[in-house]
């Protein structure tokens, strides 16, 4: 039993090592990915255009709009002289906000007054938007502040302080969550494809006349997708911790202990869908359909506390939520083995359930 | 003289820069109104042939004139007069037969009445009318050459290409498309038909002989022929092994080549030398060595050197006390039903150790549905299949490890080296650390696969591979050997290498399971069981089975000929 | 004569039969249907329902190191604000385990001294310790923490008459197109982009490489049809599948879904049309370098899919990205389409924005076409 696993699991490094397709889309693909993808999510905002209509001639308007001409968060400020200009601005997305101050703006200041100023934001991207808007209340209020100073000492604001990522560095934020993901779409494309292509290669039956047992022809196509995924993690790890600078405060050996249960989680949805495929595109296109909302329901790209109850409970049964959590947690923070545990036992359940439904399924589809 | 429609002048075709060379200054003509064999080994450059003629490649050298068109010129031009079936038929499995044909009436501008008129015909002409509704890939193999045909015919070409149309197409099949062939070249056109089966070479009008890229004979194959007139002999009424008796002949100085015929053994010698005696041979007391008419691929074996000498590596010591009585194995009225549908009904039969025991019969009887149960690769329906006394549906695991399988197509990991595939099945089957190492020694020494160790298996020349699969599937030493289709599209010579070395191992004993569409094959085997339409029709020695199916008018029947006439039979019997 | 009359006919003859047997084989192959059909309405159903920008509650631990009337009052003020869920405690030490454990996602501290503190000091009253790693909350809790302050001191100044503070700036927002701020509105049309490019680059390039796999491509060129006629009948049933899917996709987000659509039905149509040009064309390219299935769906996914993804502002901002992928992403045909279908759906035809748009799709389209046509063999060496 012991010998013929071997062999099996021999085979499958030695196939993946040796073809050069496998070889590229497992070992130096992801990290690649990796890299430019950690650099595309960023959930700030910078760079982005606005527009001003300053209908008042007075000192203060002026100095707020300095203030906003000295933010890093916008790149470039156009300048407009009536509202109709304001709506073309945004039409046209050549702002995605136009501040827009009165005439009366100074005077009423100068009379103890309150004075609006007017945003004007582009719904369209409005997830930026209310980004920018934050930003935008920001610079007031810090104006605001700085005004109430010259007549009584002022309630200063609000003071924010940052854990575990001080300075917002977006790729502390990006990488964790994005090696989790290529991590799971690596042992994916290492267990969906492998039955699906020996099926047509026709060396399945090969395996099939061998004493192999279904469960052994199982276990052997999950311990080298893991060993393969496994590899292919520990280069992604390397590349964010040595190269991109993201700190790594956890524990690896706690990393890998559940990464090993989630890639197994992995893998035996990946064997499950293979096993239900009969060619190639129909094991890519189930990986399509069970990848693309897993991913999205994972808190990857939006968070989970937004969704509504019932998908966040659905989410508990999404392995890769999970991972994203412990990923953040032990790049980041340290979190203790006690929560890292409390992620790890719903995986290992999805794990034994999709394995023992795919060893089923395999031994079915031989009958 | 008919037409001339291809003239092919000093063409030479290499892949890539450095690639293997598949054509090397070839030149030769093709004429309208009859058929054009193009036969030779797997590799030697047949398909590259067709494709350049039918304007899908570019020569690297030389010129191509098809119809009157240059080939690099006038693509189009080629293209109208010229129809061409590829290897798989270039059929649309997902597509139904009428669909197909529309398919193919669209691209070639067959329309209106014209159209409505020749796919009724065509129809006609392949019986295939009552399956218009059917999906191609649902038909038997038989079924979808036809379709390919159909297709490749929608609009009357000047000149048809065929690639292997027979591979893992049955006889009855085969002696179809025959028929239709013949029916165009009545109408003036050109058929060239590829082929690795020198006997469908021998019945066209001339034959183009390809190795390795260049053409080794053109003429009439008859002329070939006489080349070896005198010199074949049958060894016949042999008492004991006929196996052990070719070995010997094999060895005998004056023989160049020999096979396996049923209960006797052919013979080619060598030129100007005179044929064995039966004593020398061992051949037993009513043996006798009679002169019998030379065949094509006698010739054609003249013409390359002959085949492997002697005794394969394989012959050794009989295993396990050679109990010639005890059953290996055994189908117990084995059924399996798909549905409605029963593909195997009640088929039983008991195979001897060290018999070669065969299933044949037409695509779609049944017959692999037999062999998938007798391996468990299929579970039966109901009955058993046991093998080495083990059931299959009890013990699956124990009974696969006392079988070997090798595979129709070519199924080792081709990414794999050939250490690594050695390997991996030593390991597969379980076999500890000594003897895995002893095993794949035996293997490399046995195949002479030392100079190819660390080559991927994929890239293998067509011979090696077959050795190495083979390698694989005897590995652990197995009582029974199971063969689907071994040298389907395999060329003479390495086909008789490849029977060396099986029947070495019958020698000692081990149980061979084959099944073949190619009846040339099927004489090697002591006995054979005919399914048909999911049953055993009838079973029995080569011989008999053709003594069975002599009559009057042909009353000395080659096993295709007695394989058509029973099946022919059986449905008479039945519409009775 | 009558040949030379005959031959646009039998081109267009020959596209039609081509045509006619790849929608059977789509017909046919349900994995086909499922990503034109069954994919794009799980994704705006999830885009629909759950998977949302829009900020619900986050849970906040609150910190009253002292318990007085004002530290009272603007608990209260928390508590009552939508954003927020409360917890509270006399120690921050309480909640760091459950900050760390991503339980709460941020700490709000009132110090002892807060009454003083926010009537008169120099110091900030608050403090707000938040998780910096995931910088989207962060910045949300802390913008709605500094807001609710500001309304507090409002009301108390009010309330208790005290002239404690000067008239000070008011921000009035007001967010065009999508005032109730509902990331639905946005990401449904975005979803549309990425199912098409599935459906225009994942799928030809599939059957292409299928074609070669199975050795039909060998018999379509020994017939007499040209490369043109063969992209045109290939392609046209991908197309029209995919302009099915866009539809089926509209129709869902509007009706069910009740996000606007301002615009023409015209121009969507005309830009989803150029749209799927250029992601037939992304496909067919991958298809002529990748003969087998495996290699194709994977190039495909990772220069068509991902890039459509990450490059098209459809969850991330392409002004914040480094200049170099800022750069690449003008190569991303999903770019100008999501641009198109976000002001299509929620502002109405602008010119600017759509014509822009439509250059980009056009250069695209034309580039993938053009190089596909290079790349072409009409031969098999």
């Amino acid at each position: 039993m012991w010998g013929r696993l071997k062999a099996l699991i021999v085979k499958e490094l030695l196939a993946s090592a040796r073809d050069p397709q496998t070889r590229w889309v497992v070992l130096f693909s992801p990290p690649f990915l990796l890299l430019i993808y950690a650099f595309a999510i960023t959930q700030e905002v910078k760079n982005v255009s606005i527009a001003v209509y300053n209908q008042d001639v007075g000192i203060e308007a002026r100095e707020l709009i300095s203030r906003f001409e000295g933010s890093p968060t916008f790149e470039n400020i156009v300048y407009l002289d009536s509202t109709q200009a304001i709506s073309r601005a945004i039409d046209s997305k050549q702002a995605i906000m136009a501040i827009q101050i009165g005439a009366d703006f100074s005077r009423l200041l100068a009379a103890g007054k309150p004075a609006d100023v007017q945003l004007v934001l582009d719904g369209r991207r409005s997830n930026a938007a209310q980004i920018v808007q934050g930003y935008a209340v920001q610079i007031v209020a810090n104006f605001n502040a700085e005004l109430a100073r010259e007549k009584l000492p002022p309630p200063t604001a609000v003071i924010a302080r940052a854990w575990f990522n001080p300075n917002f560095e977006p790729l502390w934020f990006a990488v964790p969550a994005l090696f989790a993901v290529l991590t799971a779409v690596v042992g994916f494309m290492v267990s969906a494809l492998t039955v699906a292509r020996e099926r047509e290669l026709g060396t399945f039956e090969q395996l099939l006349v061998s004493p192999l047992q279904p469960v052994e022809i199982m276990v052997g196509k999950t311990v080298p997708a893991l060993i393969i995924a496994l590899a292919s993690a520990t280069a992604m790890l390397a590349l964010g911790w040595l190269v991109l600078g993201v700190p790594f405060r956890g524990s690896l050996i706690l990393l890998y202990g559940s990464m090993t249960v989630f890639l197994t989680s992995i893998i035996g949805i990946g064997l499950f869908i293979s096993s239900l495929a009969s060619n190639q595109q129909q094991a890519v296109i189930g990986l399509f359909i069970y990848m693309m909302p897993a991913v999205l329901l994972s808190g990857y790209a939006t968070p989970i506390e937004n969704m509504p109850d019932w998908l966040q409970w659905l989410t508990e049964t999404n392995p890769i939520t999970h991972f994203i959590f412990i990923c953040k947690g032990v790049f980041m923070k340290d979190i203790p083995a006690s929560v890292i545990f409390a992620h790890t036992w719903p995986m290992a359940l999805i794990a034994a359930f999709t394995l023992s439904a795919g060893a089923w399924l395999f031994r079915r589809r031989l009958a | 003289m008919s037409e001339e429609l291809v003239r092919i002048d000093a063409v030479s075709k290499r892949f890539g820069k450095n690639g293997p060379i598949a054509l090397t200054r070839l030149s030769a003509s093709f004429f309208g109104g009859h058929v054009t064999g193009l036969a030779g080994p797997d590799g030697a450059g047949k398909t590259t042939l067709l494709r350049l003629i039918a304007g899908l490649l570019k020569a690297d050298e030389g010129a191509l004139d098809v119809c009157g068109h240059d080939t690099l010129r006038a693509q189009g031009d080629i293209k109208r007069d010229v129809a061409y079936m590829p290897q798989r038929f270039g059929l649309y499995e997902d597509l139904t037969v009428i669909e197909n044909l529309h398919l193919y009436a669209d691209l070639r501008s067959v329309t209106g009445g014209a159209r409505t008129d020749t796919i009724e015909r065509l129809l006609r002409f392949t019986a295939l009318e009552p399956f218009t509704a059917r999906l191609a890939g649902a038909l038997s193999g038989g079924m979808k050459q036809k379709l390919g045909l159909a297709c490749a015919l929608i609009k009357k070409p000047r000149l048809l290409l065929l690639d292997e149309p027979s591979v893992g197409v049955d006889p009855i099949s085969r002696r179809e498309l025959w028929r239709m062939v013949y029916e165009l070249v009545d109408q003036g056109i050109g058929v060239i038909w590829s082929t690795a089966y020198l006997d469908e070479a021998e019945r066209c009008k001339t034959v183009l002989l390809l190795s390795e890229g260049k053409l080794i004979y053109q003429g009439a194959p008859e002329t070939l022929t006489q080349s070896v007139a005198e010199r074949t002999f049958l060894v016949a009424d042999i008492t004991g092994d006929k196996r052990a008796v070719l070995t010997r002949a094999l060895d005998a100085p004056q023989v160049l080549d020999g096979v396996i015929q049923g209960d006797a053994v052919r013979l080619v010698l060598k030129e100007g030398e005179k044929a064995p005696n039966a004593d020398v041979l061992q051949a037993g007391p009513a043996a006798n060595v009679i002169s019998t008419p030379p065949r094509f691929e006698d010739a054609f074996m003249a013409r390359v050197g002959g085949g492997a000498k002697g005794a394969s590596p394989f012959a050794g010591a009989p295993k396990h006390g050679a109990d010639n009585d005890e059953i290996v194995v055994e189908a117990d009225a084995l059924t399996k039903r798909f549905g409605d549908f029963t593909a195997a009904d009640r088929i039983s039969f008991a195979v001897r150790r060290g018999e070669i025991f065969g299933l044949i019969g037409p695509n779609g009887a049944g017959k692999s549905t037999t062999f998938k149960m007798l391996c468990g690769l299929l579970k039966p329906s109901a009955g058993a299949a046991r093998v080495a006394g083990l059931d299959l549906a009890k013990a699956p695991g124990k009974a696969r490890a006392r079988l070997g399988y090798m595979a129709q197509k070519f199924s080792l990991y081709g990414d794999l080296s050939v250490r690594q595939n050695l390997n991996f099945f030593a390991g597969v089957y379980g076999l500890s650390n000594a003897a895995r190492k002893g095993a794949i020694a035996r293997m490399i020494e046995t195949f002479d696969l030392e100079s190819y160790l660390n080559t991927n298996a994929g890239s293998l020349p067509l011979g090696y591979k077959q050795r190495l699969a083979l390698a694989c599937a005897v590995m652990h030493d197995p009582d029974v050997l199971f063969l689907d289709e071994p040298t389907s599209g395999v060329d003479p010579r390495t086909r008789r290498e490849f029977w060396g070395h099986i029947n070495a191992m019958v020698s000692r004993g081990v149980t061979i399971m084959v099944t073949t569409h190619f009846l040339d094959e099927a004489e090697y085997c002591d006995r054979m069981a005919l399914i048909y339409r999911g049953r055993a029709i009838t079973s029995g020695a080569p011989d008999a089975l053709k003594r069975r199916a002599a009559s009057s008018k042909n009353q000395n029947p080659t096993l295709e000929d007695a394989f058509i006439a029973l099946v022919e039979d059986f449905d008479r019997k039945e519409a009775a | 004569m009558n040949e030379r009359k005959n031959i646009p006919r039998d081109g267009w003859r020959r596209i039609r039969g081509l045509t006619r047997k790849e929608t059977l084989q789509v017909l046919r192959d349900p994995s086909n249907l499922v990503v034109a059909v069954v994919l794009p309405l799980i994704l705006l159903f999830l885009f629909g329902y759950g998977v949302t920008f829009d900020p619900r509650r986050f849970d906040i631990g609150l910190v009253v190191e002292q318990p007085t009337p004002e530290s009272g009052s603007f608990s209260a003020a928390l508590a009552n604000s939508p954003f927020f869920g409360i917890e509270t405690a006399r120690d921050r030490r309480a909640f760091e385990a459950d900050l760390i454990a991503g339980d709460i996602k941020g700490i709000v501290v009132l110090p002892a001294d807060f009454a003083d503190r926010a009537y008169r000091g120099n110091t900030a009253p608050i403090q707000v310790i938040v998780d910096g790693g995931d910088p989207n909350t962060a910045e949300l809790i802390r913008t709605y923490v500094q807001l609710l302050w500001a309304n507090w001191l409002q009301q108390e100044s009010i309330s208790r008459s005290l002239p404690l503070l000067p008239a000070l700036v008011n921000v009035e927002p007001r967010i065009w197109f999508n005032p109730e701020v509902s990331s639905r509105n946005y990401l449904v049309p975005g979803s549309v982009a990425i199912i098409l490019m599935l459906i225009g680059a994942l799928l030809t390039a599939l059957v292409v490489a299928r074609e070669w796999e199975r050795g039909t491509m060998e018999a379509l060129l020994a017939t007499p049809i040209g490369i043109v006629e063969l992209l045109i009948g290939k392609l046209a049933p991908y197309f029209a599948l995919g302009m099915i899917s866009m539809l089926i996709s509209v129709a869902t987000a509007v009706f069910l879904f009740g996000v606007p659509f301002r615009g023409s039905v015209i121009l969507l149509g005309l830009v989803s049309a150029l749209f799927m040009l250029a992601a037939l064309g992304q496909g067919l390219f991958i298809s002529t370098l990748a003969r087998n299935q495996l290699v194709a769906a994977q190039v495909s996914i990772m220069s068509a899919f991902l890039p459509a993804f990450y490059f098209s502002n459809f969850v991330f901002e392409i002004d914040s990205m480094p200049f170099a992928l800022q750069l690449v992403s003008y190569a991303v045909p999903a770019r100008y389409y999501v641009s198109s279908l976000q002001t299509l759906f929620l502002a109405g035809d602008v010119p600017s924005v759509i014509l822009t748009d439509i250059a980009g799709l056009i250069a695209i389209a034309g580039g993938f076409i053009l190089l596909t046509a290079l790349a072409t063999r009409t031969r098999l060496d």
